[in-house]
Formats: C-alpha cells, sequence, structure tokens
C-alpha cells in the first residue's frame, strides 16, 4: 500500500494549486462570474495548454491516463478555488461518455477538440421528473421519415447554455423507468428545433433548461437501447469529481473559519479561546479529514476495477454530502453575520457546498444506493 | 388543565379567519405563502389594515391601543395568520421599540411616537449590531456626547435590517466615560434617519438581496428630549427588548404551515415514477422535524401560559430562540431537498411581478435555496444561537 503520488501526479497537482493560488483568487472569481459568458475563455485555454483537458481521457485516448486518482487532484484543487469553467461538463461528461461510448470515427471527430478547448459540451439527463434516477427517461427519439427526431425537456444542464454540442439520453424504447431503451445521441445545440433557457445557479456555475422540437440528431453514441450502464458510469466518475471538489472547498472553509475565530474578538478576547468554539473547530476538522479519507478510498478503488465502483462511489458522495453540509453551515455561523455576505468567500463556499449535496443524487439517494449494493 | 377552546375564543377563531379572508390582499397573502418578498408598500397595506381592525399591536396594553388578547387569542391569531398567508408585522416599531418606549419612555415620547407606529406611519429600525460589537453586543462603540441640550452621535451600525426603508432608527450608543463599564455606559437613544449626516449603504447577502445595511453617523445632532429613560441605562431596556423579540422568534405557527405545504408539495412532487413523499428516508425526515415543532410548540404554549399568570418571560424564552430557528431551518433544507435539480438555479428575476420569460422550474422550487441561505441569519441574529445557550447556561443552570 502506497498513498504517495507518482512525481507526475505532484507535478499536475502543484501546478493546479499554483494556478488557483496565483491567477483565481476571491476577486477573479467574482468578476469571471459577473462577465456575460460566466466563465473565462482565457483561463479555458489555459486549461488547454497545460494538458488539464487532457487528464480525464486515456493514452489510447489522445489523453493523460485518465484515472479517478488524477482527477480527484485537479477537482480538489479546483474545488479550493471554486472554478467554475465548464471542465465538468465538458471535459468529465461530454468528453467521458465520448470515450466509454462512441465510436472510433466519433471519438477522432470530437476528443482532440475536446482537449485543445475547442469545443463546449453539455450532458443532458435529467427531466423535470426524474429527480435522481437515471432511468427514468421520458424525452423521446423517434424515426420519423427516416430519420431520428428528439423530443422532449432537460433540466438544468450543467454548460447547457454555452454548448455547440449536447448528448442528450433519450427514450428508443419501453417505459419512462426501464433501464432498458435508453440511448445517447448527439445533437448540435444551436439547431433552430432546440430552445435553450441559460441561467447561473446559485453556485455560479452555467447551466440551462433545454426543449427539444423534433430535433434531428448528429449521430447515435453508443449501442442502440443500451445506454444506461454508460450514462451510470458516467455520472458516478463527475460524482467523484464533484466529492473532491467538495474536499477542497471545505478545506479552505475550514482554515477560513479558523483564521477568524483566531482574530476576531469579542468579550475581550479572540472567539477561538472559548472552548465551545473550539470543539466546533475540531469537528470541523474531522469532518474533512473524514471525507478526504473516503474520497481517496473510492477513487482508489474505483482505479483499480476500471473506473467503476458503485458501492465505493455511493459511500463517499453519501459520506462528504453530511460532512459538506456540517463544514459549510459552521462556517457561516461561527462567521456570524458577516459569513453571510456576498462579499466574503466562506458563503459562496457554503453555497458551492450546498449544491454539491445535492448533485448527482442527495445524500439520502447515495446512502440508499450504498445499502442496497 | 385543558386543550380545548372555550366558545368565545372558537367565536374569536372564527372573526379572525373571516377579517383574513375578507381583508388580507390576495397577492400579498400569495407572496408571503411563497416566501417571496414584500415591498415597503405591500408591508404598510397590509400593516393600516390591522390596524384599522384594531390588531395591530398585539402586545401592548390596551391603554397605547394593544389588544389586550389573551395568550391563546394571541396563539389563534398567529395560526390563522400563518393559514392564510397573513405577513408578519415589520417587528422593528410594532414589536422592539415601542414597549421600551411604553415602558421607559416619558409621557411626551408616548404621546409623539406610539401613535405613528400603531399606524405604521413610520417605518422603525435596529441600531444595535456594531462591526465591532456582534455577539458581544455591551462592546458598543457609537458615541452620544451631550452638547447643551442636544447629543452629537458618531459611530457605525450594522446588520440593520430594512434600514433603507426607515424614517427612525433606535440605537444603543456610549455616553458614559469610556472608562465606564460597557454595560453602564450605554444609553437608549432615537435617531431621526432622514438627517442628512447619516448615510445607509446596502450590505448584499448570500441570497443576492439587499435586506441589511450599515449605517454611518457623523457627527449627527440628536435632541436630548429623544433620550429613552436615563442615561446609562440602556442596556437594561435593551434586554427587555431582547426577550420580547426572542419571545416571538419561535415562529412556531408559520413553521408549521411551512410544513403542510411542504408535505402538500412532497405528495405532487415526482421521484422518478413515484412521489417525494413515498420516499421512506424523506418522509422520515419530515416526520421528525413535525414531531420537534410540536415539542416547540407545547414549550411555547407553557411560556406563554406562564406570561399570562403574570410571569415574565424569563431566560427560558432562550430555548424557543433555539429551538425556533433550527426548525425553521430544518424546514428549509427539506424544501431545498424536494426541489432537487431545481433548487439551483438563480433566477430570482422569476418572482418580480413584471416577469414576463420563460419560468424555470416547477412552481416555486428555485425559492428554495434562497430562502435556505437567507435563514441562515435564523441562528446568528437576535442574539446568537451560542449567545442563548450561554444564557441558559448562565441563567437558567447556574454554571
Amino acid at each position: 500500500m502506497d498513498f504517495s503520488l507518482s512525481s507526475e501526479q505532484q507535478m499536475l497537482q502543484d501546478s493546479v494549486s499554483r494556478f488557483i493560488l496565483n491567477d483565481y483568487n476571491f476577486e477573479t472569481r467574482r468578476k469571471i462570474l459577473k462577465s456575460t459568458a460566466g466563465f473565462s475563455q482565457e483561463n479555458w485555454n489555459l486549461f488547454a495548454e497545460l494538458g488539464w483537458l487532457m487528464v480525464p481521457f486515456t493514452e489510447e485516448d489522445g489523453g493523460l491516463g485518465g484515472s479517478m486518482v488524477d482527477l480527484m487532484l485537479i477537482m480538489e484543487e479546483f474545488g479550493k478555488g471554486m472554478v467554475v469553467e465548464p471542465f465538468l461538463a465538458t471535459a468529465v461528461m461530454a468528453g467521458g461518455l465520448i470515450a466509454l461510448a462512441g465510436n472510433q470515427e466519433q471519438k477522432n471527430d470530437y476528443l482532440p477538440r475536446i482537449m485543445e478547448g475547442q469545443l463546449q459540451m453539455a450532458f443532458a439527463y435529467a427531466e423535470p421528473q426524474s429527480r435522481y434516477n437515471l432511468n427514468n427517461v421520458k424525452c423521446s427519439a423517434i424515426k420519423t421519415n427516416g430519420e431520428i427526431v428528439i423530443t422532449g425537456q432537460k433540466s438544468v444542464v450543467l454548460n447547457g447554455n454555452h454548448a455547440d454540442t449536447l448528448i442528450v439520453a433519450a427514450r428508443t424504447s419501453g417505459n419512462t423507468n426501464d433501464n432498458n431503451g435508453i440511448s445517447l445521441f448527439l445533437v448540435d445545440a444551436n439547431h433552430s428545433s432546440v430552445k435553450r433557457e441559460g441561467y447561473a445557479n446559485v453556485d455560479g456555475h452555467q447551466a440551462a433548461d433545454i426543449w427539444f422540437d423534433e430535433t434531428p440528431t448528429l449521430g447515435l453514441l453508443g449501442e442502440q437501447d443500451k445506454a444506461f450502464p454508460v450514462i451510470n458510469n458516467i455520472i458516478d466518475k463527475a460524482t467523484l469529481a464533484i466529492c473532491a471538489e467538495a474536499v477542497g472547498a471545505m478545506q479552505i472553509a475550514h482554515e477560513r473559519t479558523l483564521e477568524y475565530a483566531k482574530t476576531r474578538k469579542q468579550f475581550g478576547r479572540t472567539i477561538g479561546s472559548f472552548q465551545a468554539i473550539q470543539h466546533r473547530l475540531v469537528n470541523m476538522f474531522i469532518e474533512h479529514q473524514q471525507a478526504k479519507s473516503i474520497l481517496l478510498m473510492a477513487a482508489l478503488k474505483m482505479d483499480s476495477n476500471n473506473g467503476n465502483d458503485e458501492k465505493a462511489l455511493s459511500a463517499a458522495k453519501s459520506r462528504i454530502g453530511k460532512a459538506a453540509n456540517l463544514i459549510g453551515r459552521e462556517a457561516i455561523q461561527l462567521h456570524g453575520a458577516i459569513g453571510m455576505t456576498d462579499e466574503l468567500d466562506v458563503g459562496h463556499i457554503f453555497k458551492r457546498l450546498t449544491t454539491i449535496q445535492f448533485l448527482f443524487g442527495s445524500t439520502d439517494t447515495h446512502t440508499k444506493r450504498f445499502s442496497s449494493l | 388543565m385543558n386543550l380545548n377552546f372555550t366558545e368565545e375564543e372558537q367565536d374569536f377563531q372564527q372573526e379572525v379567519g373571516q377579517f383574513l379572508q375578507e381583508k388580507l390582499p390576495k397577492d400579498i397573502a400569495e407572496k408571503t405563502k411563497n416566501s417571496l418578498h414584500l415591498s415597503k408598500d405591500e408591508c404598510n397595506e397590509w400593516q393600516k389594515i390591522l390596524h384599522k381592525q384594531g390588531w395591530s399591536a398585539i402586545n401592548w396594553p390596551v391603554e397605547h391601543g394593544g389588544t389586550g388578547w389573551t395568550p391563546t387569542k394571541k396563539y389563534i391569531f398567529a395560526n390563522e395568520c400563518a393559514k392564510a398567508g397573513g405577513p408578519d408585522v415589520i417587528p422593528f416599531g410594532l414589536k422592539m421599540v415601542a414597549p421600551v418606549i411604553y415602558t421607559f419612555g416619558n409621557d411626551e415620547q408616548k404621546q409623539r411616537f406610539l401613535p405613528d407606529i400603531l399606524a405604521s406611519n413610520v417605518w422603525w429600525c435596529q441600531g444595535y449590531s456594531e462591526p465591532g460589537a456582534g455577539s458581544d453586543l455591551a462592546s458598543v462603540r457609537t458615541t452620544a456626547v451631550k452638547e447643551g441640550n442636544k447629543y452629537v452621535v458618531n459611530g457605525t451600525k450594522t446588520w440593520t435590517t430594512l434600514g433603507q426603508h426607515a424614517d427612525w432608527i433606535f440605537c444603543l450608543v456610549r455616553t458614559g466615560e469610556p472608562s465606564a463599564k460597557n454595560q453602564e455606559a450605554i444609553s437608549f437613544l432615537l435617531i431621526n434617519m432622514h438627517d442628512p449626516k447619516i448615510t445607509v449603504s446596502p450590505i448584499i447577502t448570500i441570497d443576492g438581496k439587499h435586506e441589511v445595511n450599515e449605517v454611518h453617523f457623523d457627527d449627527v445632532s440628536v435632541p436630548a428630549e429623544n433620550l429613552i429613560g436615563e442615561e446609562g441605562k440602556g442596556w437594561t431596556y435593551a434586554k427587555v427588548l431582547l426577550t420580547h423579540e426572542r419571545t416571538g422568534i419561535a415562529r412556531v405557527a408559520i413553521s408549521k404551515d411551512r410544513l403542510i405545504q411542504l408535505k402538500v408539495l412532497a405528495q405532487t412532487s415526482p421521484d422518478g415514477e413515484n412521489k417525494l413523499l413515498d420516499d421512506a428516508i424523506f418522509s422520515q425526515k419530515v416526520a421528525q422535524v413535525e414531531i420537534d415543532l410540536l415539542a416547540l410548540e407545547y414549550t411555547e404554549l407553557r411560556t406563554l401560559s406562564a406570561i399570562s399568570t403574570g410571569q415574565a418571560p424569563g431566560p427560558e424564552s432562550s430555548i424557543l430562540k433555539i429551538v425556533g430557528t433550527q426548525v425553521i431551518q430544518a424546514i428549509d433544507e427539506l424544501y431545498v431537498e424536494a426541489a432537487g435539480y431545481y433548487s439551483m438555479p438563480f433566477v430570482p428575476e422569476q418572482f418580480h411581478d413584471d416577469f414576463d420569460g420563460q419560468w424555470i422550474g416547477p412552481d416555486m422550487a428555485t425559492n428554495s435555496s434562497l430562502r435556505y441561505f437567507n435563514n441562515r441569519k435564523a441562528s446568528i441574529y437576535g442574539g446568537s444561537n451560542e449567545i442563548q445557550t450561554n444564557i441558559i447556561s448562565k441563567a437558567v443552570l447556574g454554571l
């Protein structure tokens, strides 16, 4: 057993960490959020230049290895800066689907453009009624006049408003809740039959609701009717990524709160000198450590099992959700009212830690899945 | 002991219900039910309707225009209002400064201020917290120096809720020698917010809203007649006020109604092929909050009953603050959970009256996180829950 990083992993971690420290401070992030796009194209180009967009892909696909541990390293650092650039949507989710299910021609067409930062993508899977049930797909793909067309609505599609190409989960056979009968299609996001309503999420990430009305496709991705395991697998991978992001964000939330407790004076002494506050800071610390541990467990187990270990992943999402909940709330509570202001980063970390708890399945959903496996 | 309402109380319940049905404007009720922002005009509109009915000052003594209701009637009124979507009155005038004025003010002050508070002709805000005085409220640094028949006020107040609308502010200021012990140097001063030497700067909170402010006083002249009671007694008056603030703070009636609505929402919210309330874990979480709320309701009723037998609300009211805010926050979180993916979009503009774009999410789903974020304040304001815990520890348990 060896938990030390390889020299390549160390370099990757250092380079992302340096970027966050030097080029992604809270003020810079605020400016990015206020920009029209809501993310920085300049940063996106930089991510491509530094090879970060290649990290989620195997060497065979032209990437840098594609291990969960590598993904974890990047995302944990991204979490420390609350990076809003659509790495998750484009590289991890859409890119991951193409790498997993695409044919060689599709891979050759899309993957280099993703890795070079030239293509924005999004994966449209959730629907208004589906909640976290990935098999619950109403959106339909049917053959009309010899051509497959998609009709239906997709909810809160991450990067959905900026994507050039969408990957849409649609039902090609069976009933709404069947695992069988779901297929993935590539779709031109700018087609006239696609209506997109974009917005920022409360955590600053860009998203959109999308309506398809007999929209033609750019082709089937993977086997018809058999997309469910592929979707499951990629959502798990994306879940690991946000778990890592949460662990990074929790670290900063704890650091900021600790700093504040050591400097903020009330009743003539620092609030950190009160035992009631000390114990709570210690609890936050323990939660962060437990979260970090279970994240590592899940990443290693997934890596040793071809990138797929549902039970380990759900254990991590459940435990990290619990930690994110406690640390986010305590960070605000121990700061007091100042922690609730838009001007301070703590409140924004809290908001991201909140959305992560409900993204790709809530804490309870994953506890239930863990116990069912 | 008896749980049933008397015939008179049942009649009263009917009277309140009928009043709300006839007089509560539908748009205000709908916004309140949906936890949406009410404008200054809408708040005043409702409070003036209450005043016309003689019901704006629930807790005041009858001689000043209060209702003289028993705790049971207050309980009935709060529950009927919550059910119908009648908004809470803005507390700063009617619930906070008025009791200080009619308890500690002189006759001239009572005549000058109380009628306008009663009729909601003026908007009050609270000048307590300062950047350096939060939980340690007694360390306020805003000074009021006596010069002839006026005070000259300098300093900064913060977290001033709805101060952007206010005509008047009640402040804790330091009048004593700098060397005086904190509590003995504090006075209670009423200040006109329209003074040009007062500036109000907005503070935006994490839900994107402008609810609180910083208020700066730069050599503001305040007539000495605006001092309540005696110099140096402000801390005593403030404590009375805080106890009043705390009894209302449990917000039981509103939580009860929010919980009923949550269950309806969970019965209709899809979870794939099922409904959310079919989910055993979710429904158990709802039940747990409901049980906590039941206990809280009876803790509050016990407190009210003690008050009706002549006892003042004591430090036990801190229990109401702590548990009440825990319940509020737990319910808010369940709403976020019920909204699922639609808790994420930040689209506050769709709740504006003039919005005509594409609606995102079912009903009010996208408002759920905004309320959850906003109500993190509940365990911080009115004396943080940590301070309430200290109060119980010291004043009740003698630790």
